[in-house]
């Protein structure tokens, strides 16, 4: 192996084990897994978005993690989204087509999808004070 | 495909004796029976430290630690975590966690600095690309391409570190006087034989992150002009050697080992040595006759083996964790690591904190850290409640460290102010119920078998010194008795060729001073406060006695007698002061003193 060629892999496996880490992520996408969910085709949603942050090079941003149901069942699947100064908000309906729209609009592009937005996260009333 | 979690298994040889290697396995099976084997990476990795708890389980990204995990738990984390998003709480460390919680929060991590456990836990020991991806061969690359070996050498002298083995010798000047010997031929060599009783952080370290021994090695190689490097290890660690062996085999395959390393012109091989368990081979000079082929036994010093080491070549021989903190150094510079640490003493130091104390473990914390800090907030103190009596640290060669002394900030210097060493790190922590003349005796024995017989003052004096401490823990001890212990004492630390008999009677001394009225009534009251010599035991039963007849059934010794349902006596010139009689009586009518 030469020098450019350890190089080149070290960067590539970076981000390989860059995904395990949970420390300085700052984008959390959580997928709704409730039985509802994963009904209305959430694990397909959820594919999308592991491939998309690994396409658009997110994955030391981004953590994508999933969660039961967000009571929300009549538009799964529900994705929550939290990102720095912006406000938390929960998508519905959200299909592959949808997906993609997300990353590159509100996690890229910072801007909220107005249209899509069907709720806000209930206040935690676990959270500590 | 990527994958949607990740579970981290622990493989370390405390987790794999309790059937680590199981729940793995059960977990890959699980995982394809429930056809999600393709979303979730199982990887085995290097020990976490947090033995006690094993085996750890860690599921990302959730950040979920699992403790004492059961080959059948498998079936719930794939199910729950993997399929449905879920954590399993009864699994959970913090069964209140909060899903946004870190790992570091957990009060065994949150003091801990880890640089030489950086990667344990976290790779998979057995993936060189999994180490190059955690900046792995960065150091190499640095060395090989940008620095001379001056460079090198420098960098190592100003980071201030010191040989983790033990002595606490700065690892620069030892660089450099490799270096500046004249020779045809040069050699590396890591010790890895490690035996202080209670010791296995270098274990831990090999079987957790081994790349990181490969890579200071040939970095040191290159700065002192050496082309082989030899890893003497003990037979006894069969999965370090095997993941020292993968390592090898990974590294050379990738060019990262052999000639022409990275296409820098600079060649560099390494050779495993086991070792057969000898305590003495880890004494350097011991060690390089034994990598010979010759019996393991020390050479006087000088000649150092910087300048006549392997086959009067000169040879660099250093630790495990001195090894496993060089890559780090290059790569983030020698004034990143000397800030580290405190003024004697730079960087970090692992521990294994074993004996009473909650959390039995590996730690990781900065020199300088108080022993109050280590055992009563990352080890959260002493089992069971009793009381803290004192920690004995370095093993055979250290001394027992009393709760008056817990303050003190922990380096090279302070511990050896306080009649302890460093050592390799082991720490035993020890409770109201331990007795200090037993320990001392437990570790002359220990040195009078690993003794190697080269030389009379460790030869004859640790046999001596054994025989006293026998002869006052069955009470038949004189006060001039103590007198002999310091006197032999010194004179074996005064004399002895190698730092095995140099350090042998360290245990003997440093209770002596620090808990002399204990030895005093051994001598003089013929009572053992601990109750822990059984020679000085009498075993009685109290009125609490109901008549049952069960201790009498017990007896091996056929020495308790009494009428049924009445008090029953012992006949102490029979009584073997086993303590058979006080395990089975369930009305606590037995008491000893």
């Amino acid at each position: 192996m030469t020098l450019e060629e350890l190089r080149k892999l070290r960067n590539q496996m970076k981000t390989e084990v860059e995904k395990r880490e949970t420390a300085g992520k700052t984008i959390q996408v959580i997928v709704g897994m409730g039985t509802c969910g994963i009904a209305s085709g959430a694990k397909e949603t959820f594919n999308t978005f592991l491939k998309l942050i690994d396409e658009k090079g997110l994955a030391d941003r981004v953590m994508l993690r999933q969660t039961g149901c967000m009571g929300l069942c009549a538009h799964e699947p529900t994705v929550e989204v939290i990102a720095p100064d912006m406000p938390r908000v929960i998508y519905g309906d959200v299909k592959a087509d949808v997906a993609k729209e997300i990353v590159e609009q509100h996690i890229i592009g910072k801007k909220l999808l107005d249209n899509l937005i069907i709720d806000k996260p209930a206040a935690d009333i676990m959270a500590k004070k | 495909m990527a994958y949607s979690h990740y579970i981290l298994v622990c493989g370390g040889t405390a987790c794999e004796s309790s059937s680590s290697k199981k729940i793995y396995d059960n977990l890959k099976a699980e995982a394809k029976a429930l056809g999600v084997e393709n979303e979730v990476q199982i990887v085995q990795t290097g020990c976490f430290g947090f033995c006690e708890k094993g085996p750890i389980v860690k599921v990302l990204p959730e950040d979920s630690f699992y403790v004492n995990v059961v080959p059948e738990d498998a079936h719930d984390i794939i199910a729950e975590q993997i399929v449905k998003g879920r954590e399993v709480p009864r699994l959970l460390y913090d069964k209140n966690k909060k899903s946004t919680e870190d790992v570091s929060d957990i009060p065994f991590y949150k003091k801990q600095l880890r640089i030489v456990l950086r990667n344990c836990g976290v790779i998979n020991p057995e993936s060189i690309e999994e180490y190059i991806a955690r900046d792995g061969y960065l150091a190499l690359e640095k060395a090989l391409f940008e620095m001379t070996p001056e460079q090198i050498v420098q960098e190592v002298k100003d980071s201030g570190l010191r040989g983790r083995g033990g002595a606490g010798f700065p690892t620069g000047l030892k660089w450099d006087a490799g270096l500046k010997a004249k020779g045809d031929e040069k050699y590396v060599v890591c010790n890895a034989d490690e035996g202080d009783p209670g010791a296995y952080m270098d274990r831990s370290t090999i079987e957790g992150d081994p790349h990181s021994v490969l890579e200071a090695m040939t970095i040191c190689g290159k700065a002192i002009g050496s082309h082989h490097g030899f890893i003497y290890i003990r037979a006894e660690y069969p999965l370090a050697v095997h993941r020292l062996e993968v390592a090898i085999k990974q590294a050379t395959e990738k060019g990262l080992l052999g000639k022409n390393i990275l296409g820098s012109g600079f060649d560099f091989d390494l050779e495993i040595r086991l070792g057969a368990g000898a305590f003495v081979c880890g004494e350097e000079t011991a060690l390089l006759r034994s990598i010979e082929g010759k019996r393991g036994m020390p050479t006087p010093k000088p000649p150092f083996p910087a300048q006549a080491g392997l086959w009067g070549k000169p040879t660099i021989i250093n630790n495990v964790e001195t090894w496993a903190n060089i890559p780090v150094i290059i790569t983030k510079g020698a004034s990143w690591y000397n800030k580290i640490g405190d003024a004697d003493s730079k960087g970090t130091k692992v521990f294994a904190l074993t004996g009473k104390i909650a959390n039995s473990g590996l730690v990781e914390v900065p020199m300088g850290t108080t022993l109050r800090e280590i055992i009563f907030e990352i080890g959260g103190g002493i089992k069971n409640g009793k009381k803290f009596k004192g920690v004995q640290t370095g093993g055979p060669s250290g001394g027992i460290i009393s709760d008056a002394e817990l303050d003190t900030p922990i380096d090279y210097g302070a511990l050896i102010r306080m009649g302890s060493m460093m050592g390799s790190g082991g720490m035993i922590v020890m409770d109201e119920d331990d007795c200090v003349v037993d320990i001392a005796k437990f570790y002359m024995e220990f040195c009078v078998d690993e003794s190697c017989g080269k030389c009379s003052p460790c030869r004859i004096g640790t046999r001596q010194m054994y025989t006293i401490l026998d002869k006052i823990s069955r009470g038949n001890g004189t006060m001039q008795d103590l007198q002999k212990l310091e006197d032999i004492g010194s004179a074996m630390k005064a004399c002895s060729l190698c730092a095995l008999g140099q350090s042998a009677p360290n245990p003997t001394l440093s209770t002596i001073k620090k808990f002399h009225e204990e030895y005093i009534a051994h001598i003089q009251d013929k009572k053992c406060p601990a109750g822990k010599c059984k020679h000085l035991l009498t075993f009685f039963i109290t009125e609490k006695c109901i008549g049952c007849g069960a201790c009498a059934r017990q007896c091996p010794a056929n020495c308790i007698s009494g009428e049924i349902k009445t008090r029953h006596v012992i006949d102490q010139t029979k009584c073997l002061k086993c303590g058979a009689c006080e395990r089975t009586c369930k009305f606590h009518a037995i008491e000893k003193k």
